[in-house]
């Protein structure tokens, strides 16, 4: 037999692809060029940028970071540059950055928020990377007090004395539970606590602080402002609504109707409403509702509302989280004779809590976002102290450069939060099927 | 979990301030600083530094309270308020006065159950227009667009005064001044309508005032004062009588400089009276003897008061006008001190 | 086994049981708890009368008869300072309700678009929309309103520009359409034989005219819709179908334009009078400002939703509608688009939601909503807090409420159904 002499007995050496395919130019042919319509919109595309970066280039650098006004920017501008040219007048960020980012807080005490942020997020690491010391978690659980101290200062004995609190409800938690049983232990143990905290808690602070006063200064509220006001109020809000949000998430998928029903008409309540309508309540209506001579400060009373906003919010995410376990975990806990809160707190919110926590987190950038609307109710966030910036004779009728320096650092938070909870989200996703 | 939310409990309760119901003087000499309202941010009138120390007209009627309770100028704290927020803020409690150039009207006093002090500022509403329109008066100004501070008696005058002169026009109701400032200038507005004392700040820090033309036409009263709550005639006869004695400072040419040496020295038997040197005024309102003379040291009598914040050598430079007193032609006009 | 099984012993009731027997023990949380939840509400409205009472406040909703006494710039009812405040409340209801259609329309055009093109092979147009998506969602949508007003107003020439002989500006498209920094002026439809107005129960008006027309719209769709439906049937009965589409475009186009040329339609341009354009449509920059900001800011969020809807369809699915010899179109509308539309009209209502909600932040803008109305100056011209704020909320709630029900509904009807 003969081989066909058209078959080839060996592979061809390879070649190189067209050098129209390859490199540089391959590259743009596949993905910039690749249609008539492709390459319209490229070139629009590049047109656009073209004019967007020659119109916005000229004013960001040809700018004053020295001036100390409007007019001194103004003369600066024209003296370096030329009569008539319009640039950024980046001093006011210059002279104001500090206020933007701490308000009025004073200024020998700015490593008390710094360190409260540094803390906030060593409580943080141990709830968000499970291959941390399960031991850490005991600092996230006294943080909140101690950041809240940090912030607005005051005496030590008081966290101490909060803290023990808990100590007094475990007491007595345990001492009833061995007498009468476990119900009667946990109502007696949030009873005892709960009066302790009412009646004794500052008698003892003062007590202990008389004897060995430990302490630092305490600012008060009017001096809080800035980017450290949305913190504040961004993650106590956020911070304090996790546990309502779980609660009325488990009321919602209760079988008890009145419980249900409760839930349900405070979720889509406050998710039918506005942030600001909730803000006007808290500026104008929530002392009227408050027992007569209560006089909360504003500041709490924007946490108080914002709280109960987010709750609704966190409410629907861990429902989603809820809903999304196979029903299987809910029968197999059942099955082991759990009760139902053993089975919730062992079996199912470990796991629903973990599949929720992308959707919180893009909850606090919503709400990260939102707090902008306390400038409408009259707090110095940094939108509000815009405002003051511009009320300043010297800086009186200044606009972009304040907006510019908001947004661009409400962008890097946002944008890096956001980022972060897609990198959980995927990492979360390969836990589950 | 439940601890976070334990928190806020305790952290309430840290926070609580004082009963309202009680005396105000009471509360405020429990808690050793009086919290005074103000404006978000009105050049002259209420303004934050770059260090958070407020500075202005208003303010400095505040620090004069806090020289007369306590002696000290420094004990008192500033709220900002919006024109929304204010008038709950006083009656909350929140706020012991309302020093916010409030204008005093009837159905603020009588259905907001509010109580004017005095009037520390005769204003009127006028109309600002750029000179390139060639408007001469109010009457000119058919048709067309004028911003307006929102919150504020203005839009009601403003909604009268077109109404009353069969004219039409544009309204564009805006939160802060600082923002009708922005659309005045760039002309997306035809006329800025505020109080006088505002339009002329507005017009002082402009680039270029001769552009600006203000109208002659004052379309309504505003008499600014400070305010307190109603139903506590003790606090209020103190913030009355704060600002009269700052007043009668003016009158009698004690300053702020002069006063230890006035007190001494005077023979006048009203200023004895009114420096605590004679009689027993002040226990009459529950205060010092001096409470007055301390009142004058904060920041000084009326004049210097108003000089440094608002006169004729500030940024803003408004002329005393009818803020003068009676005796020089204005109507500003204490009671006596006797 | 199960025949030795007897029913539980009847036991006497004892009052443990309430507690420890799960056939009360549901009964008694629930009966805890709604009189904890009753003792709160009775806690609360105890306190907001005392207090009440020690301001000497009462809670009384007459002051929505009494007059307004101030003037709202863009009313779509009849409306001067002499109105009451219940009509200066729905006045602002109705601005709200015009902005938030306004901004679902073109957040949800912007949206799709800029999804869409987010999935493009073009890497250029991939990375600006990637831009755009990322600088949108995260700045605050009120920061990006007090944004869009500043540029409008610092931007766009003064009216007094478009005045004599060297005028700076220019009105476009023929002289019809004006951008000032006051807002955009555009032609106004306009008919010389009107057939005029009917009042509606003494408290708005509504034109004759627009009736007329919706309705021989109304009647031209249908009648396009039943032929339609009978050249289906034809399609079924005989595999040929009637071309019909001339005369359904005719049945729906003629009458109307007939209609309008009876009325005698033409349009009204603005031209700049006094201080001011008159004439025309006047979009105040405020609401201008209010709408992009708002369409745009939302436009992000329903870009990335219906990029997840998109590719939330498997290849396969395409695929298996080729095999089937389906055209690309076709497979597109009936494969594609309703499998994708179930995963993206979810978000995308309640994307809708947070625009209205959000719409509420027009009071940074001056733009007159109902929070701007009925919560902001008749709030602070009449010191009612408490009712005023209670009907706002009650507004919103009504909203967001009734859209809820529609989400709901259509859930319904697209669940799938699992046999």
């Amino acid at each position: 037999m003969e081989s066909a002499a058209f078959v080839r007995t060996e592979m061809a050496a390879a070649r190189p692809p067209p050098s129209m395919d390859m490199g540089p130019v391959g590259w743009m042919r596949q993905n910039l060029f690749s249609s008539w319509l492709n390459s319209i919109l490229t070139i629009l595309a590049l047109l656009g940028i073209f004019f967007a970066l020659v119109s916005a280039a000229p004013w960001l650098i040809q700018s004053s970071w020295t001036a100390t006004s409007l007019n001194g920017c103004r003369e600066a501008i024209a003296e370096a540059y030329g009569e008539g040219t319009h640039g950024a007048c980046w001093a006011v960020i210059r002279e104001r950055y500090l206020q933007m980012f701490y308000g009025f807080y004073p200024r020998d005490s700015y490593w008390r928020p710094n360190l409260a942020l540094v803390m906030l997020f060593v409580a943080l690491a141990p709830v968000l990377f499970t291959s941390l010391p399960r031991r850490m978690l005991w600092f996230s659980a006294v943080y909140p007090f101690l950041g809240l101290w940090l912030l607005w200062g005051g005496s030590f004995w008081i966290v101490i004395s909060i803290l023990f609190g808990f100590f007094v409800g475990y007491a007595v938690l345990t001492i009833l539970m061995r007498m009468f049983g476990q119900l009667a232990g946990v109502v007696g143990g949030a009873l005892a606590a709960v009066l302790y905290w009412v009646i004794l808690t500052g008698t003892v602070a003062d007590l202990l602080h008389a004897v060995i006063p430990l302490g630092i200064e305490p600012v008060e509220s009017a001096r809080f402002g800035g980017f450290m006001l949305s913190t504040t109020i961004g993650v106590t809000g956020i911070a304090c609504s996790l546990p309502i949000g779980i609660l009325l998430a488990l009321g919602r998928k209760s079988d008890l109707l009145i419980v249900k029903s409760i839930c349900v008409g405070f979720i889509e309540f406050v998710r039918g409403v506005p942030l600001i309508t909730l803000l006007f309540v808290a500026s104008t209506l929530l002392n009227i509702f408050m027992p007569p001579g209560t006089n909360f400060d504003l500041i709490l009373r924007v946490v108080i509302m914002v709280t109960l906003f987010s709750s609704a919010y966190i409410a629907e995410v861990v429902r989603g989280g809820l809903a999304s376990l196979p029903r299987g975990q809910y029968e197999a806990a059942d099955a082991l004779g759990l009760d139902y809160w053993k089975s919730m707190r062992l079996v199912v919110l470990p796991q629903a809590l973990k599949v929720s926590i992308p959707g919180i987190v893009s909850t606090f950038i919503g709400l990260f976002k939102d707090t902008t609307l306390v400038s409408i109710i009259g707090l110095l966030d940094p939108l509000g102290l815009a405002n003051a910036i511009r009320a300043d004779a010297n800086w009186n009728g200044i606009v972009w450069e304040l907006y510019v320096f908001i947004a661009a650092l409400f962008f890097v938070f946002c944008f890096a939060m956001s980022r972060y909870s897609m990198y959980l989200e995927r990492k979360l996703q390969t836990g589950h099927n | 979990m439940s601890k976070t939310r334990l928190i806020v409990a305790a952290a309430a309760a840290s926070l609580v301030g004082g009963a309202v119901a009680a005396g105000t003087l009471d509360d405020v000499k429990a808690k050793g600083f009086i919290q005074c309202g103000v404006s978000t941010g009105l050049v002259g009138f209420a303004n934050p530094d770059a260090d958070g120390n407020w500075n202005g007209f208003d303010v400095d009627y505040c620090r004069a309270l806090a020289g007369a309770v306590f002696g000290d100028p420094e004990a008192v704290k500033f709220t900002p308020t919006t024109g929304k927020t204010r008038f709950t803020a006083l009656s909350s409690g929140e706020v012991d006065v309302l020093a916010r150039n409030t204008t005093w009207t009837f159905s603020r006093d009588a259905d907001l159950k509010l109580t004017f002090v005095g009037i520390n500022y005769y204003d009127g509403q006028g109309f600002m227009t750029h000179a390139s329109l060639g408007v001469e008066s109010a009457h000119d100004l058919d048709g067309a667009t004028i911003c307006i501070q929102t919150g504020t008696t203005t839009e009601l005058n403003l909604a009268d005064f077109f109404r009353a002169n069969n004219m039409s026009y544009e309204p564009v109701p805006i939160e802060t001044n600082a923002e009708a400032r922005e659309q005045f200038f760039a002309e997306a507005c035809d006329v800025y309508t505020t109080d006088r004392s505002g339009l002329a700040a507005t017009r002082a820090t402009a680039e270029d005032p001769e552009a600006l033309i203000v109208l002659p036409e004052i379309i309504s009263k505003e008499p600014l004062g400070p305010l307190v709550r109603h139903g506590d005639d003790e606090w209020a006869d103190i913030a009355r009588w704060v600002l009269n004695a700052l007043i009668i400072a003016e009158e009698k040419g004690i300053t702020a400089a002069n006063v230890d040496s006035m007190a001494s020295s005077t023979n006048d038997p009203e200023v004895a009276r009114l420096l605590g040197v004679e009689g027993e005024y002040g226990g009459m309102i529950g205060l010092s003897a001096d409470w007055a003379a301390n009142a004058i040291r904060a920041r000084g009598n009326y004049a210097e008061i108003f000089d440094n914040n608002i006169g004729p050598d500030t940024a803003i430079g408004l002329s005393r006008g009818v803020n003068a007193l009676y005796t020089e032609g204005g109507i500003l006009y204490a009671p006596p001190f006797r | 086994m199960s025949e030795k099984r007897s029913a539980p012993s009847r036991q006497p009731f004892r009052i443990g049981m309430l507690l420890y027997d799960t056939r009360y023990r549901s009964l008694t949380i629930q009966v805890i708890a709604l009189m904890g939840f009753m003792l709160l509400v009775a806690w609360l409205i105890s306190n907001t009368i005392q207090n009440l009472n020690s301001l000497g406040k009462d809670v009384s909703f007459d002051f929505l008869r009494q007059p307004s006494s101030y003037d709202i710039n863009q009313h779509l009812l009849e409306y001067d300072s002499r109105s009451s405040h219940l009509r200066a409340s729905m006045v602002g209801l109705l601005n709200t309700l015009l902005v938030a259609v306004l901004g679902c329309t073109l957040a949800t055009v912007v949206g799709v678009l800029i999804g869409v093109l987010r999935l493009s092979r073009n890497w250029i147009v991939a990375r600006l929309m990637t831009i755009y998506i990322e600088g949108f969602r995260n700045v605050p949508v009120l920061l990006w309103i007090v944004f869009f007003m500043a540029i409008l107003i610092e931007t766009l020439p003064r009216p007094r520009d478009f005045r004599g002989d060297d005028a700076t500006a220019s009105m476009l498209l023929g002289d019809s359409v004006a951008l000032t920094n006051r807002g955009v002026y555009v032609p106004e439809p306009l008919f010389s034989n009107s057939l005029g107005d009917v009042p509606i129960l003494g408290w708005f008006s509504i034109s004759l005219d627009l009736i007329t027309l919706l309705i021989v719209l109304f009647v031209g769709i249908t009648g396009a819709g039943m032929i339609r439906r009978r050249a289906e049937r034809r399609q079924a009965e005989t595999g040929v179908r009637p071309v019909t589409w001339p005369i359904r475009l005719g049945l729906i186009a003629i009458p109307p334009l007939v209609l309008l040329y009876l009325l005698g339609f033409h349009l009204g341009f603005p031209e700049l009078k006094g201080f001011n354009f008159s004439g025309g449509i006047y979009m105040r920059n405020s609401m201008i400002a209010l709408w992009l900001a708002l369409s745009f800011y939302t436009a992000a969020f329903i870009a990335e939703n219906v990029r997840a809807g998109i590719m939330a369809v498997s290849k396969g699915q395409t695929e298996a509608a080729y095999s089937l010899g389906l055209r690309p179109g076709i497979t597109m509308s009936l494969v594609v688009l309703p499998q994708a539309l179930r995963i993206i009209i979810p978000p995308l209502i309640s994307q809708y939601l947070n625009l209205t909600k959000n719409s509420s932040l027009a009071i940074a803008v001056g733009y007159m909503d109902v929070t701007g109305t009925l919560g902001g100056i008749t709030l602070n011209q009449t010191g009612r807090e408490l009712e005023t704020i209670l009907l706002l909320m009650l507004c919103y709630l009504a909203i967001s409420l009734s859209v809820s029900a529609i989400l709901n509904w259509y859930n319904n009807r697209v669940k799938l159904k699992e046999r």
